[in-house]
């Protein structure tokens, strides 16, 4: 028996492939198994290549794994990319139809063919070949069938009670045919039972999604853009249901400032994107930024720059995010490392926008918002909805018709109370140059200091709650990793490997990204003796930050990966390894 | 006790625009709080969003609220206010350029949306607040600053684009025509959905050539087209080709139109600022059951 397996299925993009790894994956997330997926795809319709690598553990999982126990195949393609990633004894299953074959090279690993194809055409569909795959699994790791009734039931309910029972014997069928073809249960394809516990299993999109709904988001306004458009589609269906609505936009531009324009109407409105859509929001944000208003967005990152690589990992927004737009506003940029995060931090990002009256910008990476997982129940008591100075439930003392609201009132925390079109006595102009007050147009020098005093006042001092995520257990370390957003986990398991091997290694996550919260960070890379950001882009734009804001330059060293696929443990291990040896602390 | 009543008075402040003399902007202003009064509105219950340029400066010279947002992006400002708050009387306002140059895509499917709000171009053929450039309005021929040997664009046809856009409401206004100006924006206001109105409001700083007088010898009103349906789409084309887009006046409403609000599922009356945030925890688990 294992503890745990990894599992990759792979064909033609455009096939249904998605199918029977969602199968797969639901039907283990419900006997209790912890998950993580990540989906290889390229940006293209049909064709290409594309996979799913899931991982399947009794222990919560935040990282794929180095290597590959099974490998579920297609088309030949899916075995000559992926077989080397096979460990010793691993098993590709794959269809008989194509007579498939190991790439040379390739040793100890066995290959099973099963015929998905004609045993699917049998029972009467050859799209039924996806299921035979996933009995073939079922049959290898020597699992019970019933299970995937459940699941089977939910796909194909609709369809009549045939086509639920044809799926089954077809799942049935693959298993046995493997089972017959190994003679008996291989020990090491069993997984150990597991908790038989039922836990949510979603990307991060759907989470920060239900954070907007949860936090009060009744508008969000978007346009499609790989990997962001899941918060719109999951919102489209549900948003209905409260009364709210979502609007597929002419270009991101559009759905920026419209969501600023239902903010400052007083709805809790907000847009999602990537780093091309990001950087069309520029100038709106500079607008939310000078005029005060409230709105959220989500920076879902991918490879960049320009088109870069739409559907591949990476975390180059980093910088764009803290500073892109002209001339100097305040803005707060908080990154969720979990599925969990994503949700939590949604839901206060909204809190953080009308307490502060500043964009918000909730920074993902596309391992983080498409990597499907096994996520711990949300807890709805932790999600507070705070409004600061938000006054559109107030009744406003009457006041002279031409004294102007003071939208923007010069006070201590440089935050002004914030009436809504609508209301009476709540009168004032809103503008994007520099005004007064009561919001009217102003040149003068002395407001204009005082006014950029005024905003940039406002996030003096500001913290949120767990400004980063730690895992410090030594005083004193002889490494610290600094990551952020989906690399929490592949850190951590590299550095159980260190830590079997006596290095003392301490871990921070950065989830306030701006401001950077560095009197949080200060003391744990003052007590470290090397500290290693990983990170991935190829200028080392988290080690930077750190750089600025806390110093220690001598002792900041960097692994970077760019080409476009999430960390593996072992490559932190043993770039780290190396590092460390360098600074003969190993 | 008899009721007061709101007059266009209600809509001034004290701010002095700083329009030069004689600019058509402040028709357009006068009209546009004629207008509210006239519907008996509240300068409350009015948000005028405006773009950048000499027009866009409107929104701070009214007594309503007002947001001055960034170029080009009135009605998007504009259209997210209003899902916001349904119960608004929202005005989006701007210059050519703003809604035809930089904005020309907002503009577009704004038409195409058909929320219900009221747009108005102050339309003068050239960019003023940046001291005489030509504008996508400008005539072929029409020297500017960024034109020394005359524009070699065509001039963009705002109305018969609106309506190939589906617009549903269709309004040519002029500043020297103020109460037409007024009955027109009234109509808009009043329509369910997208009013487009543009207006000629001459710059009498930087275009010596689409003047009061030129626009006065060249302006076609709807009343002077014997028996003009407005509610014909196809005549209202064909009215705006013959005229070479100088008609004014109502030119088209769709007697049927549907605002994009109403069309939307689940979309109550009750705007969604007066809607409670939080959720119901059933209603929270019942979400969240989905992903089990």
């Amino acid at each position: 028996m294992v503890d745990q397996l990894s599992w990759k299925v792979g064909g033609q993009q455009g096939e249904g492939i998605e199918k029977p790894g969602d199968l797969f994956a639901t039907a283990l997330n419900r006997l209790g198994y912890y998950l993580y997926g990540y989906r290889h795809f390229s940006s293209r319709i049909k064709g290409g290549h594309t996979n799913n690598k899931i991982r399947v553990s009794i222990r919560p999982v935040r990282a794929l794994s180095d290597d590959l126990d099974i490998l579920v195949a297609f088309d030949q393609e899916t075995i000559d990319l992926n077989a080397r990633e096979l460990r010793k004894g691993g098993v590709v299953i794959a269809d008989a139809k194509w007579n498939p074959r190991l790439p040379e090279g390739v040793g100890d690993v066995r290959l099973i063919s099963v015929p998905f194809t004609s045993i699917a055409q049998e029972l009467g569909s050859t799209l039924m070949k996806n299921m035979v795959a996933v009995g073939a699994t079922v049959g290898l790791m020597d699992l019970p069938v019933e299970p995937f009734q459940e699941v089977v039931t939910e796909l194909w309910g609709r369809k009549g009670a045939t086509v639920v029972e044809k799926n089954m014997q077809a799942i049935a069928r693959g298993a046995e045919f493997v089972r017959r073809e190994l003679g008996g249960p291989l020990d090491e394809f069993r997984l150990a039972p597991a908790d038989g516990k039922r836990r949510l299993f979603m990307i991060g999109n759907e989470a920060l999604a239900l954070g907007a709904i949860a936090a009060g988001a009744r508008f969000m306004a978007a346009y499609p853009i790989t990997p962001a458009s899941e918060i719109m589609e999951y919102l489209i269906k549900v948003l209905p249901q409260f009364g709210g609505t979502v609007i597929q936009t002419e270009d991101e531009i559009a759905a920026v400032t419209m969501a600023i324009g239902a903010n400052y109407g007083g709805a809790r409105a907000f847009t999602a994107s990537a780093g091309p859509g990001l950087s069309l929001m520029t100038e709106a944000i500079g607008l939310a930024g000078m005029t005060e208003t409230p709105v959220v967005i989500v920076d879902t990152q991918r490879g960049g720059p320009s088109t870069g690589l739409p559907t591949k990992q990476e975390q180059s927004d980093i910088n764009a995010m803290i500073y892109s737009t002209h001339g100097e506003i305040p803005k707060i940029v908080i990154a969720p490392s979990t599925v969990e995060e994503c949700f939590y931090d949604m839901a206060e990002a909204f809190n953080l926008a009308e307490e502060y009256q500043v964009p918000v910008i909730v920074l993902t990476d596309l391992a983080l918002s498409l990597g499907k997982q096994t996520v711990e129940p949300l807890d709805y008591d932790r999600v507070e909805i705070r409004r600061g100075k938000y006054l559109g439930d107030t009744e406003l003392p009457e006041r002279e018709r031409l004294d102007l609201f003071k939208r923007y009132e010069l006070t201590a925390d440089g935050v002004s109370p914030r009436p809504i079109p609508g209301q009476k006595y709540g009168i004032h102009h809103v503008t994007g140059v520099e005004h007064n007050e009561v919001g009217r147009p102003s040149e003068g020098a002395a407001n204009r200091k005082q006014m950029m005093d005024k905003r940039l006042r406002k996030l003096q001092g500001f913290r949120l709650k767990n400004p980063i995520n730690v895992h410090a257990p030594h005083e004193a370390p002889d490494v610290l990793f600094v990551g952020i957003n989906s690399s929490e986990g592949v850190i951590r398991e590299a550095i159980e490997r260190l830590e079997a091997e006596g290095v003392k290694a301490n871990h921070i996550q950065i989830r306030q990204v701006h401001p950077f919260p560095a009197d949080d960070v200060r003391p744990y890379v003052e007590r470290a003796e090397q500290v290693i950001v990983v990170e991935q882009n190829a200028t080392a734009q988290l080690a930077h930050l750190l750089i600025l804001h806390v110093g220690y330059r001598e002792k900041i060293h960097n692994i970077l990966k760019y080409d476009g696929n999430p960390f593996l443990p072992r490559e932190i291990f043993e770039q780290a390894k190396g590092l460390l040896k360098t600074k003969e602390l190993i | 006790m008899t009721e007061l009543k709101v007059t266009f008075k209600e809509f001034r402040n004290d701010v002095a625009p700083n329009w030069c003399p004689g600019c058509g902007d402040f028709a357009v202003l006068a009209a546009m709080q004629r207008a509210f009064a006239n519907l008996g509105l509240t300068p409350e219950q009015v948000a005028v969003v405006s773009g950048i340029g000499c027009s866009g400066r409107i929104s701070g010279y009214i007594h309503t609220y007002g947001f001055h947002g960034t170029h080009g992006r009135a009605l998007a400002l504009a259209q997210g206010l209003k899902i916001a708050n349904r119960d608004l009387v929202v005005v989006a306002s701007g210059g050519d350029g703003d809604g035809y140059a930089i904005g020309m895509n907002h503009t577009i499917h704004a038409i195409r949306r058909n929320i219900d709000l009221t747009y108005i171009v102050m339309d003068n053929q050239i960019y003023g607040l940046t001291k005489g450039q030509t504008s996508p309005r400008s005539q072929m021929g029409f020297q500017t600053k960024s034109t020394p040997k005359g524009s070699i664009e065509s001039p963009l046809a705002p109305l018969q684009m609106a309506l190939a856009a589906g617009a549903t409401f269709v309004a040519q206004g002029f500043s020297s025509d103020v109460n037409q100006l007024v009955a027109i924006i009234e109509a808009g206001i009043r329509h369910p959905g997208f009013a487009m109105i543009n207006v000629f409001s001459p710059c009498v700083t930087f275009n010596k050539i689409n003047t009061y007088d030129w626009f006065r010898e060249h302006v076609v009103p709807v009343e002077t087209i014997e028996g003009y349906d407005p509610h014909d789409r196809n005549k209202a084309m064909q009215a705006l080709m013959e005229t070479d887009g100088m008609l004014t006046g109502i030119i088209y409403q769709d007697p049927d139109s549907v605002s994009y609000e109403d069309r939307i599922p689940g979309f109550q009356k009750t705007p969604l600022v007066k809607q409670p945030l939080k959720l119901e925890r059933a209603e929270f688990e019942a979400l969240v059951a989905e992903f089990m």
